[in-house]
């Protein structure tokens, strides 16, 4: 339930765009948070198959994440498990998921990274309780617990 | 202990219902009601409001004490501050990446665009 989704348009075909977020080549021309370099990106985009991401930020600090591959509808749709290596700061499964959509200037990327995935609360997601969590941030900015 | 990731989800899902997020909000707007005033502006019975407040009682999104017969609810922040920074940490983690991958993406397409020539 736990979600983040961005929506991004981009002027490229989707079959293009499928394969810069799946192949190993693609994933390590963007991947990271920061410009810091892709030090090694591993992708076996079919159902089952692994990724493995390591990455350097500009601060120095070296993260790595990988997981599976839960589904793959080229161009349109990919599922992944994601895990981090080694963080105590979150350490559970998350599951990654980015759909793609032909629109006139090329494609529409929607992504989302969640820590559940139940369907209910997805909907529920939609319905806009994000609304709710802006407006109840002005009240919990500074206060202490 | 509960560990960060169930304490997550449980803030989620208590805030996936619209009458407790309205409960919250009105909260935000005056904190310290008692259970009566906040079920007031609602079109449900008493033990309903109760058993949502049960729910975001047990996500530690609110606390009740009682002094006599008037219990009084109060907002807690901390579950709902480790929600956001969660959303904050990976908006952050990827909004620049998803940058960098429209621009590559976009180059191939022109890359793609000239072999068809």
């Amino acid at each position: 339930m736990t979600s983040l989704t961005l929506v991004r348009r981009i002027k490229a075909r989707p079959q293009i765009v499928f394969d810069a977020v799946t192949t190993a080549e693609g994933i390590a021309h963007w991947w990271g948070p920061d410009a810091g370099p892709v030090l090694l990106a591993e992708s076996d985009p079919r159902v089952g198959g692994r990724y493995r991401v390591r990455f350097r930020r500009l601060d120095g600090g070296e993260h790595e994440s990988s997981g599976e591959f839960l589904e793959i509808v080229r161009p349109e749709r990919v599922v992944m498990s994601w895990r981090w290596k080694g963080s105590e700061e979150d350490p559970g499964e998350s599951r990654v998921e980015m759909r793609l959509r032909a629109v006139p200037e090329g494609t529409e990327l929607t992504f989302t990274h969640a820590l559940l995935h139940d369907e209910d609360s997805r909907r529920n997601h939609e319905e806009g309780w994000m609304g709710a969590l802006d407006k109840l941030e002005a009240h919990f900015a500074g206060t202490e617990s | 202990m509960v560990n960060y990731q169930e304490r997550l989800d449980r803030t989620f899902a208590a805030l996936v219902d619209p009458t407790r997020r309205a409960i919250l909000a009105q909260l935000e707007r005056r904190d310290g009601l008692s259970v009566s005033e906040l079920a007031e502006p609602f079109a449900i019975k008493l033990p309903a409001v109760m058993k949502h407040l049960d729910v975001l009682d047990g996500a530690g999104l609110v606390t009740r004490s009682k002094s006599g017969r008037t219990v009084t609810v109060r907002l807690r922040p901390r579950p709902m501050r480790e929600a956001m920074e969660w959303l904050r940490r990976y908006e952050r983690f990827w909004s620049a990446g998803l940058d960098r991958l429209a621009t590559y993406a976009e180059d191939k397409e022109a890359e793609a665009r000239r072999k068809e020539r």
